[in-house]
């Protein structure tokens, strides 16, 4: 014999079925070109990081010429946001959040760079470019030596500054 | 404001004139009764002088229609980012609106890029990573889908920051709080079409990213995409707007604003959060111990007062109707109390129906007016136990610096002029 809570399940379970079964089903399959292309996500632990490096030596004539006149010539802030310093004001009363200070992954500045600036001329930089700025942003802020080579298999290793003081109590963070 | 006629006596229900939320109701019943005798008297017979459009026909028809000329200062409020046309916020002028809905052209803006210029045959929405079968929907079969329609707000959770400052600024309501707005979205679930894709047992997380210059993403949990995550195509009946989002954008009700990415042309599964920069740098809320919390993503309970509010200027002594807007990101609002007295009485509103969850949510109550100074506060409580906390209780739980999420107690002080001004208690 069923009971009331029994019939209600079924109930839902053919909803379900019938949901589904009824679904348009319309999507077509992506071809490899564009799931390769479109993808452009990179996650904190460097999956989709691209092919290429570079070095904040490489990356200051860049970011002179594309960067500077919104960020400043050395990132302490012009017209736009001020990418460098500010270390050790979070927490205090004038805080100053900046890629230095604030920012808990370096994969999440190549990201950001990638896509969406300079603001005027987005998506046209190249990945070599982008890692360059990287690099030449992460130096700057003292994070990483002139020289050092940034690319796909040790961006994600960048210990950023104030990493350890990001948390959730909701969600499991990588 | 329109000042009211007095019919019965007013019975005053907390301290500085607060009166019974059904005052009005029950005067409109008398003067309902009033006025059908009033038809009955004699009728003048002297020639009414005819204004202009009474003695022509009026405008033609027209294939889409717009608001009057003399609504034209209604607008929202705009601020930009240095530099730049097209990012920054525009804000709903909520005083300048009644009832729940917001109307398309005065939703609140946040763009980080400006609008983009997309035409819906050339846009594509790719649902891929850890799914079983990726796969690319165009506009065109999207619009074939089964669809639903839901009241929900929207709101910024950068709303309110004038009010994070150490000193109250003298704004208007939709200044301080008009990065809310409120409107019916029609489109597919988003439950349906991961239905479709299949999901890989180790999906946690969902990226949306939108078609703007920036292509702004956020990482969304899995159980939020599934539960009423929708992929809106529709805005109070018609094509969302291209500063919401055209041809669709996702909307996560009750979590916060920037997280409803619009133009949207990518979902990706994912094992872990993307931690995007507006999930990172923006959007994390910084503690007063120096550390940031991450993922705040549900608004909390909150109200304001539109009427009387900020820069407004009372009329005659008389009896006013305090109107406003409550809501909750966790469910559905039970209850708004109005004080009149700085906090120390309060008292019931009437809630105006419908009241949906994450919606907005419409309360008002009489309030009498003779030259008394007042400081004037509402208080929402939801279905899931929330109370709206005061300032201190916010201040104390959260600090200022936290730049997100405000949702403390609106306080607006009223003179003895009647002028209305942003103040805190
Ligand atoms: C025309 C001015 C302009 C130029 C040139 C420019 N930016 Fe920006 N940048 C902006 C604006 C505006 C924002 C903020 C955008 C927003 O609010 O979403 C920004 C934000 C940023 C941020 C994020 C800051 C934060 O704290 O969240 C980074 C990093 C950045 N830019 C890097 C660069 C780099 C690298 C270049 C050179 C390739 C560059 N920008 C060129 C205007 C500019």
């Amino acid at each position: 014999m069923y009971t009331y809570k029994n019939i209600f399940v079924i109930t839902l379970l053919l909803i379900g079925q019938l949901a589904l079964s009824q679904t348009p089903n319309l999507g077509e399959t992506p071809s490899q070109e564009m799931l390769s292309s479109w993808d452009t996500t990179i996650d904190p632990l460097g999956r989709g990081l691209p092919d290429g490096s570079g070095t904040a030596e490489e990356g200051q004539p860049v970011f002179l010429m594309k960067c500077a006149a919104c960020h400043g010539l050395e990132g302490e802030g012009l017209i736009n946001d001020r990418l460098v310093g500010g270390h050790g004001t979070i927490g205090s009363d004038r805080a100053v959040k900046t890629v230095g200070s604030y920012w808990p992954y370096a994969t999440t500045l190549y990201d950001y760079i990638r896509r969406a600036m300079p603001y005027i001329n987005p998506h046209s930089l190249s990945d070599q470019e982008v890692y360059q700025l990287t690099a030449y942003i992460l130096y700057m802020n003292e994070i990483i030596e002139a020289d050092e080579r940034l690319d796909k298999n040790n961006l994600a290793n960048i210990e950023m500054p104030n990493r350890l003081n990001f948390f959730s109590y909701e969600y499991e963070l990588p | 404001m329109d000042k009211k006629l007095t019919l019965s006596k007013p019975e005053h229900v907390a301290s500085n004139g607060l009166l019974d939320r059904r005052y009005f109701l029950k005067s409109s019943a008398a003067y309902l009764t009033a006025g059908s005798s009033m038809l009955m008297g004699s009728i003048s017979h002297a020639q009414r002088s005819y204004p202009d459009y009474m003695t022509l026909p009026g405008a033609p028809l027209s294939g889409y229609g717009h608001r009057s000329v003399n609504e034209d200062h209604v607008q929202r409020y705009i601020s930009l980012t240095r530099g730049t046309t097209g990012a920054g916020n525009s804000r709903t002028p909520l005083e300048k609106l009644h009832g729940i809905i917001t109307p398309n052209g005065l939703h609140f803006e946040r763009h980080h890029s400006g609008i983009p210029d997309i035409n819906p045959d050339n846009h594509q929405l790719l649902i891929h990573g850890l799914v079983e079968r990726p796969l690319v929907f165009s506009m065109e079969n999207l619009m074939k889908y089964p669809m639903v329609s839901r009241f929900q707000y929207i709101e910024c959770s950068g709303n309110s920051r004038p009010n994070l400052a150490s000193e109250a600024s003298d704004l208007t309501c939709g200044e301080i709080h008009g990065m809310i707005s409120c409107c019916e979205w029609t489109g597919i679930p988003l439950s349906t079409l991961l239905a479709e894709t299949g999901i890989n047992p180790n999906a946690k997380w969902v990226l949306a990213e939108g078609a703007d210059a920036a292509e702004m993403g956020r990482s969304i949990p899995i159980e939020k995409a599934l539960d009423d995550t929708l992929i809106a195509i529709f805005q109070n009946g018609e094509a969302i707007r291209p500063e919401n989002g055209y041809p669709l954008r996702i909307l996560l009700p009750g979590y916060e604003g920037n997280i409803s990415v619009k133009w949207l042309q990518r979902i990706k599964l994912s094992d872990v959060p993307l931690m995007t920069r507006d999930e990172t740098s923006k959007y994390t809320d910084l503690q007063k111990n120096g550390t940031s919390e991450m993922f705040t993503l549900e608004m909390g309970v909150k109200s304001v007062i539109v009427s009387p509010s900020g820069k407004q200027q009372l009329g005659p002594h008389g009896i006013y109707e305090i109107r406003g807007l409550a809501w909750s990101g966790a469910g559905t609002i039970t209850r708004v109390e109005v004080s009149a007295d700085g906090g120390a009485s309060w008292t019931d509103t009437l809630l105006t129906e419908p009241v949906m969850r994450k919606s907005l949510t419409q309360f008002r109550i009489p309030w009498e007016w003779n030259g008394q100074p007042a400081i004037l506060m509402s208080r929402s409580y939801d279905d899931q136990g929330n109370r709206q906390p005061t300032r201190s209780e916010f201040i104390q739980n959260s600090g200022l610096q936290v730049n997100y999420h405000n949702n403390m107690i609106q306080s607006w002080q009223v003179n003895s002029e009647g002028q209305v001004q942003n103040v805190y208690v």
